[in-house]
């Protein structure tokens, strides 16, 4: 019977494969120029990115003496 | 290695014998079909056609893979980092530790955000699962698993419920009350069985849904109310170590990596494998979908993190450097996908920047591996886990 698993498993490789090829590809630079953008487009909500004043971020406490 | 193969356990009137028994989900020319498993050995030995070796098969599937390699390697035309040559480099980075939550007592597997941005949930060694307030820093519940390793765990998506597994093969949720002093384990309920450990979980969009990842191999969809199992995903050939649902609102993909050194893109609904990547050189501890959808990166034991574009159906960035050698065992993305953090198993964690592939910053504090990184739902901050016990909310 492991023979015939052994079978099934590379019946399923192949099909698997032959699902893969087929699929439907961009250009790198049409994938990079669209990655690009997304993180441009949204670069000013990024807190981590851009920063948001002390005050603003929950997380950092407001030092009185450095704002001054 | 592990060679079971999972079953799923849907239980029915097999499509070809008419008899009710556990039945395989199989696909033939991408149509589904449920036969129990006599029935798929007897087509396997009839589908042969005449002169089918697994000699002729092994070729077969040689020479379909270098086709697949040809036809991508025909759209690599630039690297990413050549295309984003032109925008501006970024700034030196202050990011500090602006909380430290101390109080397991033995390593940080994994935490989660909730949903409200403000409490954690974090999972250790020795079997507890905290849930914190990480503004003040105050443990607002706390359970004690029956097993150690709690490699999982997992905030719902209303903030009313936690999931968490491990090395007790399950996935358990666990509603969260009110009332302090409610014993949470009581109303435990089991949902996930696998046949190994739990590597990971995360809900879907709804509190209803949990999807796990395994050391069986394997990744299944779970209906967390009747525990019932309703879809299971077979590809990888070894441990499966981390999975991420893909951000869309309506998106039924995720993508798993694991020891097999692959990253396989899922389609939910079919429980089809659409994409699979395997360029890493050593097992793939991380994945985290890119903030649009469209793209997603993995950490591996190789000491390096890569971005894969889902269109382009190819790697288009390594975030490495010679000087790395330990490896990272997890990422995540800034909101605007820019920049990438990934905790590493030298204590440091390294800030890249996704597009012109360099490191912005290297971030110390942590005594031992760090074991997790999250980026808040609002970006304003990320936590990290780690060995040494502690938690770190960096901003």
């Amino acid at each position: 019977m492991s023979s015939n698993s052994n079978l099934t498993t590379m019946k399923r490789t192949v099909e698997q494969l032959k699902l893969e090829a087929s699929v439907d590809r961009i250009k790198v630079s049409q994938a990079a120029a669209d990655l690009q953008q997304y993180c441009l487009q949204n670069a000013s909500k990024d807190a981590l990115l851009v920063g948001v004043p002390a005050a603003s971020n929950p997380f950092r406490e407001p030092r009185s003496c450095a704002l001054l | 290695m592990c060679d079971q193969t999972f079953l799923a356990i849907t239980f029915g009137p097999c499509d070809n014998c008419s008899q009710n028994k556990p039945l395989m989900n199989i696909y033939l020319k991408n149509e589904p079909i449920n036969y129990c498993s006599l029935c798929v050995e007897l087509m396997a030995c009839q589908g042969l056609a005449k002169g089918e070796t697994t000699n002729t098969l092994k070729a077969e599937s040689e020479s379909l893979k270098a086709k697949l390699e040809e036809e991508r390697a025909k759209l690599h035309d630039v690297e990413l980092h050549q295309v984003a040559e032109k925008i501006e480099a970024l700034g030196q980075f202050v990011m500090k530790t602006r909380r430290t939550l101390k109080g397991h007592g033995n390593k940080v597997l994994c935490m989660d955000w909730c949903r409200d941005k403000r409490r954690i949930v974090s999972s250790s060694q020795d079997g507890k699962v905290i849930v914190w307030d990480a503004y003040t820093t105050n443990k607002e519940h706390a359970v004690t698993m029956p097993c150690t390793w709690v490699m999982a765990c997992a905030y719902a998506p209303s903030g009313c419920a936690v999931a968490c597994g491990g090395l007790d093969n399950k996935c358990s949720v666990y509603p969260l009350s009110l009332d302090k002093n409610e014993n949470l384990a009581a109303k435990k309920k089991s949902v996930a069985m696998h046949t190994n450990y739990l590597s990971s979980c995360s809900f879907t969009n709804s509190d209803m849904q949990i999807l796990t990842s395994s050391g069986d191999g394997t990744c299944a969809l779970w209906d967390v109310e009747s525990g019932q199992l309703l879809q299971s995903f077979h590809g990888h050939s070894a441990d499966v170590l981390s999975l991420h649902l893909a951000p869309s609102e309506t998106g039924n993909t995720f993508v798993s990596g694991g020891c097999d050194k692959k990253a396989n893109v899922w389609d939910m609904r079919s429980g089809q494998n659409v994409q699979s990547f395997e360029t890493h050189e050593s097992d793939i501890n991380s994945v985290k979908y890119y903030p649009s959808g469209d793209a997603f990166a993995t950490g591996s034991d190789d000491a390096t993190c890569r971005l894969y574009d889902l269109r382009a159906d190819r790697e288009v960035a390594i975030y490495s450097r010679d000087s790395i050698i330990f490896g990272a065992s997890s990422v995540d993305f800034s909101l605007s996908g820019r920049l990438l953090f990934a905790g590493y198993n030298d204590y440091s964690i390294n800030v890249w920047d996704v597009l012109k592939g360099t490191r912005v910053a290297i971030l110390f504090g942590h005594e031992n591996r760090v074991s997790t990184v999250r980026v808040s739902p609002d970006g304003t901050a990320f936590c990290s886990g780690s060995w040494d016990n502690t938690l770190r909310i960096w901003a």
